[in-house]
């Protein structure tokens, strides 16, 4: 029950792959991803929860990297922007769909959107304009203006229908 | 690494983690879903020396209903509470409101408990606990107790709990089936705090109103009661409440605020959207009422 000052270890899901650690208490599953596990994809804007650009999957729910301690992700699954992709040379569908759509110019803020975006259309599908809007409002983009992104979020819902089958 | 160093806590129990805040006392805070406290501790506004985190203790997550309460562990995730059917069901109000609660990112982790004992002004969930008449269960060295949602917000940021005492879970009570509800804010951007914001619940027999909870959020130190506006709509007739009427309703909850100035909008603006607000809050809850 009582964990030292020192170090915890951890053993986290990470894209697939188990990866055991020792971390610092304090330290943050964002800076773990990026620092000991070399997956810089996932970015780190304001770090105090309010830009979304460092969005992972912790057990498939998206959430803030920048507010989750390492220690916490003990024991979990964890997704990052490398791991939506079926192979290294392959895109996810929003992924895509972000390409196509010019959902981004210089990239800080895509991996948190792309992230998140794979998290709504799984929950939402078929999402209307307005859950769209309210869907972004936790990721903020300083370049894009915003059409781009909404745009990508359409296009990625019909590429995930047509690969299910459904025609759009 | 942002925070200052600290001791990581992880138990498993209830009483575990009661026993670690007695030892540690103002030394020690617990860590919910982190999404209020990670940034304080990120920023460095807050230093503790032992946190002691809350989300391995199973029992403190779930939401149950008992025909005339809905109970709701503290550590029940607000995405978990947004979605649930007996939550839709029974408080809709909750629901509702979760909506405006950050992004669902921020909802994925947070949770109910914090949300409460975090007491932020401009919190919508402190402001729908008091018109919903909640009761929230607190554990503590000294034994449990229970604080009416009304008694639990003492200041901004803090509630009447002791540094060793756990919010272990809300209590809602079922609101009868001829009731009306309206959350309505208004924020810089959606998933902001809002910058004024107002939760109401009716309830009605015979065509009249029996039962009406007005709170104001994010215009105090702690979101506010409208006993006043109250008062003037128990007893009235349903096809009494005419827009006239309302006006007047929303200018009385709001005669008496003194808002604060701050970065995002001046007092004297916060006032007249708070009353703009309840008027749209009243109007919608009767519209609801008359409907149900
Ligand atoms: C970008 C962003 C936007 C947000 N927007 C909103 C918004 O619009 N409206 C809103 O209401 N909130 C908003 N929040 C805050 C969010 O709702 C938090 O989840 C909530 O305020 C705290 O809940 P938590 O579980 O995350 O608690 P934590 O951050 O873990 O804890 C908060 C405080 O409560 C105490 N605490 C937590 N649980 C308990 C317990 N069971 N018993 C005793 N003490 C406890 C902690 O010690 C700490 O002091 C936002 C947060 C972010 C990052
Ligand atoms: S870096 Fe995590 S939300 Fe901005
Ligand atoms: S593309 Fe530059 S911040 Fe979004």
């Amino acid at each position: 029950m009582h964990d030292g000052p020192g170090e915890l270890s951890v053993t986290v899901e990470v894209n697939g792959q188990l990866i055991h650690g020792r971390v610092e208490p304090r330290l943050t599953l964002a800076d773990w991803l990026r620092d000991d596990c070399l997956l810089t994809g996932t970015h780190l804007g304001c770090e105090h929860g309010v830009c979304g650009s460092c969005t992972v999957l912790l057990d498939d729910r998206a959430v803030r990297s920048c507010l989750l301690l390492c220690a916490q992700a003990d024991r979990c699954s964890v997704t990052t922007v490398e791991g939506l992709a079926s192979g290294p040379d392959e895109l996810s569908p929003v992924q895509r769909a972000f390409m196509e759509c010019h959902g981004l110019q210089c990239g800080f803020c895509t991996p948190g959107f792309v992230v998140s975006v794979t998290a709504f259309l799984a929950a939402n599908p078929a999402p209307t304009d307005d859950e769209i809007a309210e869907a972004l409002s936790g990721n903020l983009c300083r370049c894009t203006g915003y059409q781009g992104i909404i745009a990508a979020v359409r296009r990625a819902a019909e590429h995930m229908a047509e690969a299910r089958g459904e025609v759009s | 690494m942002k925070p200052a160093p600290f001791r990581l806590h992880r138990p498993d129990r209830v009483a575990e983690a009661i026993e670690l805040l007695s030892v540690y006392g103002d030394e020690a805070k617990v860590l919910a879903g982190g999404q209020s406290l990670m940034p304080l501790l990120a920023l460095r506004l807050a230093r503790f020396e032992e946190l002691v985190d809350l989300n391995r203790i199973g029992e403190l997550s779930g939401i149950s209903f008992d025909g005339e309460e809905l109970v709701i562990g503290a550590m029940t995730r607000q995405a978990d509470v947004e979605v649930a059917p007996e939550v839709r069901k029974s408080a809709p109000l909750l629901a509702r409101a979760l909506r405006y609660v950050g992004h669902f990112q921020i909802r994925n982790r947070g949770t109910v408990g914090g949300s409460l004992a975090h007491a932020d002004p401009a919190a919508e969930l402190p402001a729908v606990a008091m018109v919903l008449g909640a009761v929230v269960d607190v554990v503590g060295p000294r034994g449990a107790r229970q604080v009416p949602a009304e008694e639990l917000f003492a200041e901004r940021w803090t509630t009447v709990l002791d540094v060793d005492e756990l919010l272990v879970s809300v209590r809602i009570p079922v609101m009868p089936a001829e009731a009306g509800f309206a959350v309505e804010e208004v924020a810089r951007r959606h998933g902001d705090f809002a910058m004024a914001g107002v939760a109401c619940a009716l309830s009605s027999g015979h065509g009249r109103v029996d039962r009406a909870r007005i709170a104001l959020f994010g215009v105090g130190r702690t979101p506010l009661l409208c006993p006043l506006v109250a008062k003037e709509m128990e007893g009235s007739l349903l096809d009494e409440l005419h827009p006239a009427a309302l006006d007047e309703l929303a200018a009385l909850a709001t005669a008496d605020l003194d808002p604060p100035d701050d970065v995002h909008a001046t007092g004297s603006y916060r006032r007249a959207v708070a009353a703009h607000l309840v008027g749209r809050a009243l109007i919608n809850s009767l519209e609801e009422l008359r409907r149900a």
